[in-house]
């Protein structure tokens, strides 16, 4: 076993220390957009100095001092250009000109990473905004491996991150924790915005694609920071464990050409047993909370699956169950599909597709919907009516592997028919 | 989601429809398009975007028996023909239509929009998360 790198070992340094410094700044100097930029410049300035001159012995206290400095620097710029343009300058920046020696040690407050959190995640964001400010200001992410991971260029992220920045500014939300009614609301989004992070790496963790999956792994990241926060929200702690159940499952979820496995032909040997303990537990501690929400519920879905030791042990009246609370919760028809694929599985397909007919006005078009229907009815045995739904869903999804997955069960559903024709 | 933006452009008497314009018209709708990249960009949805060489070199490409190449056109006759295409970034099919609709009006002769077709497809992509 080698040891790991120099740059490794800073970058993981900086990626911890950056919420923390980072709230440090901005609680100082008030201005979100400018320390975000600061404190970006300070990481950018460790990751080419430390693996050189060695780690410092205060590196909070460093990248602090050095953000800081970046923020005068930028200040005295401004105030020299207005000087230019207008001779009435008079504000000083004197507040600005004492930064703490890098031995001092700043004051870490847990809850900074917690109000950038609600900072980034902010509602009046896109999800795409939120995802890429998420990375960068809690991530520690650079703007080009932000770029490099959602597969566009470096100049088009730093745009969606500095009208994300000016659409918080706009918006009034200052440094600040939100409080009562809102701040359920606003950490719900959080909750949000982190599952769709990890959903971007885990979807794409194949192929060429291979660095995405550090999307997953950043998505997991912050989850474990918001669980050391919030030790005792089961949603938080549903996420997490959810997260960690599903990615369990990533390396035997797809072929060695990219190519999906369904979770009923996976070779169940390469799931990672130590995450599914991990996520195990951690749900079996939100489900012991009492009032339960949607992450604990799926993450519990999630732990019924990873348990089985084979396809056919799933315990799938119990999977039924837990989608029926589910139902009863969230109204989504996505909900209502994947029960109606339970119940096949408990009562049999004819009962999954009468679970389907009320979702055609709710789902109507979605390829989903059409490939759950062609499934029930290959195992229903109508071949002819599967072929339909499997040849509609691969011309509606959005999703390459998907297509093709739908495409080859709907031709060998074909071959078996025309087969059958020529022996009788 | 990201959608491929493929303009596809009239021919006129030579190979650009453009080679008869004014330098007036032209620059406008140069200009135009610059605009709409740098657009594109400030608003955080720009992937990718590439302008296509004169049609007159067109060749159509297929293998032949022995695998070597077998080439067809060029095609004189064509009425229109792919221009350029953008990759764009973007949170709804909606989105994608507007940008296109956009690029589409790009100003051609005494700055009449041309109204040029822009076909708008979806780029594949990852799949979901399993339920």
């Amino acid at each position: 076993m080698t040891a790991p790198s120099v740059e490794t070992a800073v970058g993981h340094l900086l990626r911890e220390l950056a919420p923390q410094v980072l709230g440090a700044v901005a609680r100082r100097h008030g201005d979100f957009d400018a320390a975000e930029d600061a404190v970006q410049e300070a990481l950018v300035a460790a990751a080419m100095q430390w693996p050189r001159d060695g780690i410092p012995t205060n590196p909070h206290g460093w990248l602090y001092h050095v953000a800081l400095r970046r923020i005068t620097d930028h200040l005295r710029s401004e105030m020299a250009r207005r000087r230019r343009e207008d001779a009435v300058a008079t504000q000083v920046w004197a507040e600005w000109a004492f930064v703490p020696p890098p031995e001092v040690d700043i004051g870490v407050e847990g809850d900074d990473t917690l109000v950038l959190l609600f900072m980034c995640c902010h509602p009046a964001l896109t999800p795409a905004s939120a995802i890429a400010l998420t990375l960068r200001a809690v991530g520690g992410l650079t703007t080009a491996e932000i770029a490099r991971a959602f597969l566009v260029p470096e100049a088009t992220m730093a745009q969606r991150i500095s009208r994300a920045k000016a659409t918080i500014k706009s918006s009034g939300t200052g440094f600040s924790m939100p409080d009562g009614a809102e701040r359920a609301e606003r950490l719900s989004a959080v909750l949000h915005v982190l599952y769709l992070i990890f959903n971007e790496g885990y979807a794409s963790s194949s192929g060429p694609q291979l660095q995405r999956t550090d999307l997953s792994n950043e998505a997991i990241r912050l989850a474990r920071t918001l669980h050391a926060l919030l030790p005792d929200d089961a949603e938080v702690t549903g996420l997490l464990a959810l997260m960690l159940l599903t990615d369990a499952r990533r390396a035997a979820r797809t072929g060695p050409a990219g190519e999906l496995i369904p979770l009923d032909e996976q070779d169940r040997t390469l799931w990672d047993r130590a995450l599914i303990a991990e996520g195990v537990e951690l749900v079996s501690d939100a489900l012991s909370r009492g009032s339960v929400g949607p992450y604990p519920l799926q993450a519990a879905i999630a732990a019924v699956h990873d348990e089985a030791a084979r396809a056919e042990d799933t315990d799938w009246p119990q999977i039924l169950a837990l989608y029926s609370v589910l139902e009863r919760m969230s109204d989504n028809p996505m909900v209502s599909l994947n029960r109606a694929i339970a119940a096949a599985m408990v009562e049999g397909p004819k009962a999954g597709l009468a679970l389907l007919e009320p979702l055609d006005a709710r789902l109507g078009g979605h390829y989903r919907l059409d490939a759950v229907r062609a499934h029930l009815h290959e195992r229903a045995g109508d071949a002819e009516r599967a072929i339909v739904h499997y040849r509609a869903a691969a011309e509606r999804t959005a999703s390459i592997p998907e297509r093709d997955y739908l495409t080859l069960k709907a031709a060998r559903l074909a071959a078996g028919r025309t087969q059958r024709i020529a022996d009788a | 989601m990201k959608y491929m933006l493929m303009m596809h452009a009239p021919r006129g008497n030579g190979e650009y429809q453009v080679s008869d314009w004014s330098p007036d018209d032209l620059k406008a709708h140069i200009g135009f398009m610059h605009q709409l990249n740098h657009d594109l960009t400030a608003s955080g949805e720009w992937v990718d975007g590439q302008g296509l060489t004169a049609p007159g070199e067109a060749r159509l490409v297929r293998a032949g028996s022995d695998g070597a190449p077998v080439t067809d056109g060029p095609f004189p006759e064509a009425k229109e023909f792919l221009a350029g295409f953008w990759i764009v970034e973007v949170d709804s099919p909606e989105r994608a239509y507007e940008i296109a609709a956009k690029a589409s009006a790009a100003p051609g002769p005494g700055g009449a929009p041309l109204n040029m077709p822009i076909e708008v497809r979806q780029v594949g992509s990852a799949p979901p998360v399993d339920a």
